[in-house]
């Protein structure tokens, strides 16, 4: 046997306006922006619904109907859900209809798609406790098998995994960590009793994810067949390839017109149609095999950059200062029982805001600028700044309302 | 080897402005490439030969006449009036002796190309090219529309313009902004401009010294918790100075720690004190007056924050003076040096509030300070003048093999 896990992780974060120091203490409005402005989520999440969301679902519920095989994993945040909810709630019915179809597993993580693991174990727990909980609600499903946020992972997060129950867990097959091995099998992450460890085929994921459309590409253009013959290739060292990338992949960050869609449509059915071939969600793939070794990831490992580490989200003096200044007043922020100011400090908590922050190849023009949000990294800065600024004030005026 | 005939109209230490040292460090750099360079310039002075560049002067003039007017005004220059033994001349006099001295050049020279630096000098490379049929490079460092504060502007200077952009074989813009300027206001083809950006004076590469003993109280004001902020340029409306001035006065109603330096002096400067008194912040606003060399570069160092507020600005020099020295920029999304420094926290020129935010985030957030000076100091490094030099010999080759 041979098989495909199909992981996709769907997340929108709750970006904050351009906050402005005039408007601390006046104004507590953080995430809305005008529709036409360059933070409005409300805008983005409707234009990546329109290329994205709508397009693949529809590609991968087609696929489920056609073929029984085919499955594939999510993980969902609690971000999108909210947005989702409001701005295009057809996607959750949608969503709901696959997963009841089991064809569809959803993975666990935190709600606000932080790293907060790193920063407070505590805050960590309740995102994730958070998150199990809409997903039950929404989906009718508890999340088994756990990926952190950018697939964050060291020895830490997989024994407070396992001793949580999870029967799996997300890791990036980076070849610092494999030496001589193959992410194409299931392995114990090093101290672990239950625990799989799932590893990216971080090449055959990146081929689609950031390569797909890349005419400078010696490979370029990607076909399925040429794909399914790097594949059986790599079925020589292993029989699970574990391709996992962003949702958003599919029509957003590959645009339809590079041919993405009907790429993904004619590989599903060109794969399923040999012998044996088969797609696995996240839980069955841990059932395959018992672990053939054991991994330890002593530093923390991510999917990100060429580093593969955290460097994208704690590394400059603004990131580390945020993060801190964050993190800080999260008892005072929790002690308050308030609501509404609990739930605009944890949006803050959300990766992406710490990445925009980002000055590492930002002034080359590297992606880091394409997908931001924010006109540099210092002006992102200057906003979550200011946004802590009125949660202090708020923090400190319980008793006048802020709105 | 290569011949060029550059026409300018100052060179440092008789200069007005950065028109001035970009000429002196593209010819400097130019002929440390192997390029000949004939330089002629207006007005009469014994200058050193640098390199491979011959200075020749065109009048007779003396020396600090010309400085007193030329490169950088826009309405009144016909009010300008030079002495020469006992005439009086206008500055088109001036360009008239300038175009002759250049007729009588070409009759016994014979370059591969004319490379004309401004407005002031564009006649006489038109007239190389219309009467001696030399290739013709007009390098524009700053238009009339930049010096008119994107107002109307002198209509002569318009037209000179204007010939001078159209008849030119290619076109070397500063920037990017100001490239578009050319573009949208003389309709030239973007195809014949190319952007060569500047860099900075190689003079800053030499050893410097800051004294503190320069300006002893804003050294005081900065030990009892002052933020100092500069601004450095010609006092005119090109420089959106009152837009700075209120978003100034915004920052000090927050934080009455703040001192902002207008060094420079121009037509606007009673019109800046004025509104500085209405505004309430005159205690705040110190006007240093014109001020170059090691006293400009003590500004630059005393200072934490650097904001160019310019309403057009081809390039913007002082940017990249600023940043060597270690200072936060705030830069006008308006400026050609926001185009090349991403270091930089930008807004456009009108946005006051925008302008106010970006001070206040560097008083409160010492870290972004810290973190946008170490930053801009990489980056301004990143343009030489070598590298800026060997774009202009691609530039004349171009040209030389195109029209012969």
């Amino acid at each position: 046997m041979r098989a495909i896990c199909l992981y996709l992780h769907i997340h929108q974060p709750t970006r904050y306006r351009q906050y402005s120091a005039f408007d601390i203490s006046n104004n507590s409005n953080y995430y809305v922006d005008e529709y036409g402005g360059r933070q409005s989520n409300e805008r983005i999440f409707k234009k990546v619904a329109e290329k994205s969301y709508f397009p693949m679902l529809r590609l991968l519920e087609k696929n489920m109907k056609q073929f029984p095989e085919f499955k594939v994993s999510l993980s969902i945040t609690g971000t999108w859900i909210e947005q989702a909810e409001k701005w295009a709630p057809e996607l959750i019915e949608q969503i709901k209809r696959m997963v009841k179809t089991g064809h569809v597993e959803i993975l666990g993580e935190t709600y606000y798609h932080s790293l907060s693991f790193f920063y407070n174990l505590e805050e960590f727990e309740e995102q994730v406790e958070m998150h199990r909980r809409i997903i039950k609600d929404t989906f009718g499903v508890m999340p088994k098998v756990f990926r952190n946020t950018e697939l964050a992972y060291n020895d830490d997060l997989a024994k407070w995994a396992d001793n949580k129950g999870y029967s799996g867990i997300l890791a990036e097959g980076w070849g610092k960590i494999l030496g001589w091995r193959s992410p194409n099998y299931i392995y114990k992450p090093e101290g672990c009793s239950q625990i799989k460890l799932l590893l990216k085929n971080y090449r055959l994921s990146d081929d689609i994810a950031f390569r797909f459309s890349n005419h400078g590409w010696s490979e370029w253009p990607l076909t399925t067949e040429k794909y399914i013959k790097w594949i059986n290739m790599e079925c020589l060292r292993g029989n699970l390839i574990n391709l996992f990338m962003d949702f958003e992949t599919f029509g957003e960050h590959q645009w339809k017109d590079t041919g993405i869609f009907s790429f993904m449509d004619k590989f599903i059915h060109d794969w399923l149609s040999e012998y044996d071939n088969k797609f696995l969600t996240v839980s069955e793939a841990c059932k395959i095999s018992e672990p053939v070794g054991e991994i330890s990831v002593p530093d923390i490992l991510t999917w990100a950059d060429t580093e593969r580490d955290l460097s994208a989200w704690d590394s400059n003096s603004m990131q580390k200062s945020a993060m801190s200044d964050l993190y800080r007043i999260r008892n005072n922020i929790l002690d308050t029982q308030d609501k509404e100011l609990i739930r605009d400090w944890r949006y803050l908590t959300t990766s992406d805001h710490a990445y925009s922050m980002c000055t590492k190849y930002w002034n080359d023009g590297d992606v880091h600028a394409y997908f931001s949000a924010y006109a540099s990294p210092y002006e992102s800065f200057i906003y979550f700044e200011n946004i802590l600024k009125d949660l202090d004030y708020r923090l400190h005026h319980k008793n006048k309302s802020p709105y | 080897m290569m011949k060029i005939l550059m026409l300018g109209w100052e060179l440092p230490p008789h200069n007005s402005g950065g028109l001035g040292v970009a000429c002196y460090n593209l010819a400097k750099a130019l002929s440390g490439q192997g390029i000949n360079i004939d330089f002629v310039i207006p007005f009469k002075f014994e200058f050193e030969r640098f390199n491979n560049v011959n200075v020749l002067a065109a009048t007779n003039i003396n020396i600090n006449e010309t400085l007193k007017s030329g490169a950088y005004e826009s309405l009144n220059i016909d009010d300008k009036v030079f002495y020469s033994g006992n005439n009086h001349l206008s500055i088109r006099d001036v360009q008239k002796e300038y175009a002759e001295y250049v007729d009588k050049y070409l009759a016994n020279n014979h370059p591969d190309v004319v490379h004309a630096h401004d407005w002031l000098t564009y006649e006489a490379g038109m007239m190389a090219k219309q009467k001696y049929h030399i290739p013709l490079i007009a390098h524009v460092h700053a238009t009339e529309f930049d010096r008119a504060g994107m107002q109307n502007g002198n209509p002569l200077i318009h037209e000179i313009e204007y010939e001078g952009l159209m008849m030119a074989d290619r076109i070397i813009a500063v920037s990017e902004t100001t490239k578009r300027i050319i573009h949208e206001k003389y309709k030239i083809p973007l195809s014949k401009i190319e952007v060569v950006y500047n860099s900075l004076d190689e003079s800053y590469n030499e050893k410097y010294e800051f004294s503190d003993q320069t300006y002893h109280y804003i050294e005081q004001l900065k030990e009892r918790g002052y933020t100092i902020i500069a601004t450095v340029g010609r006092l005119t409306i090109q420089k959106g100075l009152s837009h700075l001035l209120r978003a100034v006065k915004n920052v000090i109603d927050r934080n009455p720690k703040t001192v902002l330096l207008l060094a420079g002096d121009g037509e606007e400067r009673n019109r800046l004190i004025q509104l500085s008194a209405d505004l309430g912040i005159s205690k705040n606003i110190i006007f240093t007056g014109f001020i170059r060399g090691k006293k400009l570069r003590d500004i630059y160092s005393i200072s934490d924050i650097f904001i160019m507020s310019s309403v057009s600005e081809p390039f913007g020099l002082t940017a990249l003076e600023a940043a060597h020295h270690g200072n936060a920029l705030i830069l006008s999304r308006q400026s050609g040096v926001s185009e090349i420094i991403w270091s930089a926290l930008k807004y456009n020129y009108w946005d006051e509030q925008k302008l106010a935010d970006g001070i206040i985030a560097l008083i409160d957030y010492p870290v972004l300070q810290t973190t946008l000076k170490y930053n801009a100091k990489e980056e301004y490094r990143r343009i030489t003048w070598n590298k800026i030099a060997q774009k202009c010999i691609n530039i004349y080759n171009g040209l030389s093999q195109g029209q012969r």
